[in-house]
């Protein structure tokens, strides 16, 4: 698949107090791909999104989104984009039907109540529609602020940290209207400091620090790359070295001899080199063990890693 | 230029007049019948007629100036001012529409509403005082070209602003002086010579001698010097605004 709808090119900002937020970064998006942008807080998460849908002029570099620069042609690149922004901010004493007509009218759509309709039932807003906004909860106004947000029938969705302070059942509602979304054909780019919310959603995932970006990569095969797994033998009488039967490159030897430490995933077992098999191997050579447990690296261990490497 | 976006902002702003109809139209209204009360009835009685108009008379262009002055900047100011504080103004922002439709929109909802209200006021006025509009299009000119103008100025105030004390700041501390101290109440004929000579530097007083010449046909300066001024002050806000959207001054870091 290469059909990028965003093309991010050399793009650095600096404010004004000298503060470098983001340093050359590069980045594709791919039509119809879930992204998600995972990254501590002042990575440069915020700022980069806001780059790209107008609200922090770059200092350098250049947005494409769908073959049109972002500044010189900010029409058709901006009318191709929807934002959610992180914080609630609404017109408190709006109904939630006229600050999503509002929307649409701001982004230069003639007015389609039955979109806004559609809209509003599919994020369960419909019963609200009279009700104004200082009146909702925090997870209705969220809901409200994705309502404005597809109000004119973006082709690409930025989400910035959609389900912050969000509860659990109302993040799963969440991730049920991005998914429709994306089967709808929109591209959706998300923050999150949720590494659940990432191997949940996304396609591919990206990690920003300090302005950087430091891993751009398919969640599959980032998960493959994560979701190795290891199994510690605590054995009875140290070994110095493995016996030829056992010298395989997924084993080795640790704690002086007395872990014996098995790296595995889920090819091993298909080709019948699994645990089981480990272990009839291990009585045929007489090696016994006391004890013994299995670690696997998540997602977020390789994000700290990655974050801690770069400070 | 896209008019739905123009649309969206003005009717948005329109209705938020229709919701605050207490302090939007009626508190204005209000105060300016108290002007009448104390100016017109208890001072004006003790006051002679100016240049053949009962003082009464005299004052009501002065008092509507004043009103669509002070209303226009509040008005536009607040409009833009309060996305800002909410923050909303991210959708304003990330709209695919050019920074004149935001101004059309916004300025163009501040100055109709001080329209309305100095038609309003206008109407008010009529049961305390006789009224004649000389030159009802030239009246309806300065009416419209002086909302226009201090709404611009007002949504510069607006943008500058970073706090609600800020946003006061110029309507208390200028615009009401000069507006009282520019020929609302008086003729400046009444004034000693050198104050005369000062008051003149009051671009205000250019704006009320003009507008009450369009009732009465009487003025204290030329009806070109007023236009002049005028079309000065529109110019330069609309350079400032032109100049805060290049920039991004206190829109975009």
């Amino acid at each position: 698949m290469n059909d990028p709808i965003i093309t991010i090119e050399g793009l650095n900002k600096t404010y004004e107090g000298g503060f470098q937020a983001l340093s050359r970064v590069d980045l594709t998006i791919q039509r119809g791909e879930i992204f998600a942008l995972l990254g501590p807080n002042g990575a440069g998460k915020t700022t980069l999104i806001s780059v790209v849908c107008g609200l922090v002029n770059p200092t350098q570099g250049h947005v494409l989104i769908d073959g049109y620069d972002s500044v010189t042609h900010y029409r058709q690149a901006r009318e191709r984009i929807g934002l959610v922004p992180q914080e609630l901010t609404n017109e408190a004493f709006e109904t939630v039907w006229n600050t999503v007509s509002f929307s649409r009218g701001l982004f230069g759509k003639p007015p389609n109540p039955a979109h806004i309709e559609k809209v509003l039932k599919s994020l369960a807003l419909w019963d609200k529609r009279n009700n104004r906004l200082m009146t909702l909860s925090g997870g209705m106004k969220r809901r409200v602020l994705i309502a404005k947000a597809l109000s004119h029938e973006p082709r690409i969705l930025f989400l910035d940290e959609p389900t912050a302070g969000v509860d659990v059942e109302l993040r799963r509602d969440m991730w049920e209207v991005v998914r429709g979304l994306r089967d709808n054909g929109v591209t959706i780019i998300l923050t999150t400091h949720y590494i659940e919310e990432a191997e949940e959603m996304a396609d591919r995932i990206g990690v920003i620090n300090r302005g950087e970006i430091v891993l751009v990569e398919e969640k599959a095969a980032l998960m493959n790359k994560l979701g190795s797994k290891q199994l510690t033998l605590q054995l009875h009488t140290p070994l110095t070295s493995l016996p030829a039967s056992l010298d395989q490159d997924e084993l080795s030897l640790a704690a002086d001899g007395y872990e014996l430490v098995y790296t595995y995933d889920g090819r091993q077992e298909e080709e019948g080199r699994g645990i089981s098999a480990l272990l009839t191997q291990l009585e045929k050579a007489g090696i016994g063990f006391k004890d013994l447990h299995t670690r696997q690296s998540s997602l977020e261990d390789i994000f700290v890693d990655l974050v801690k490497e770069r400070s | 230029m896209n008019l739905y976006p123009v649309r969206a902002i003005y009717m948005a702003e329109m209705a938020r007049t229709r919701r605050t109809m207490l302090q939007s139209i009626v508190s204005p209204v209000i105060s300016t019948s108290l002007y009448f009360v104390v100016f017109g009835a208890a001072i004006g009685s003790r006051i002679s007629e100016i240049n053949g108009v009962s003082y009464g008379a005299f004052i009501v262009p002065g008092l509507i100036m004043l009103m669509l002055l002070t209303q226009s900047v509040s008005n536009a100011s607040f409009g833009i001012f309060f996305p800002k504080f909410s923050g909303s103004i991210y959708e304003i922002l990330s709209a695919p529409i050019s920074y004149l439709e935001v101004v059309v929109g916004y300025v163009g909802a501040a100055a109709s509403k001080s329209i309305i209200l100095g038609l309003i006021i206008l109407l008010t006025s009529n049961f305390f005082v006789p009224l004649e509009i000389a030159h009802p299009i030239w009246m309806l000119t300065f009416l419209v070209l002086t909302a226009v103008t201090f709404s611009l100025l007002g949504f510069i105030i607006g943008i500058w602003a970073d706090g609600f004390d800020k946003l006061q700041l110029v309507p208390l501390l200028v615009i009401t002086p000069l507006t009282f101290l520019g020929g609302s109440f008086y003729s400046i004929d009444m004034l000693p010579p050198f104050w005369q000579t000062i008051t003149l530097a009051n671009p205000v007083v250019y704006l009320v001698s003009g507008f009450r010449w369009s009732f009465y046909g009487i003025s204290d300066v030329s009806l070109a010097a007023s236009v002049t001024m005028i079309l000065l002050f529109l110019a330069a806000s609309l350079a400032i605004i032109a100049w805060i959207f290049r920039t991004g001054y206190r829109l975009k870091p």
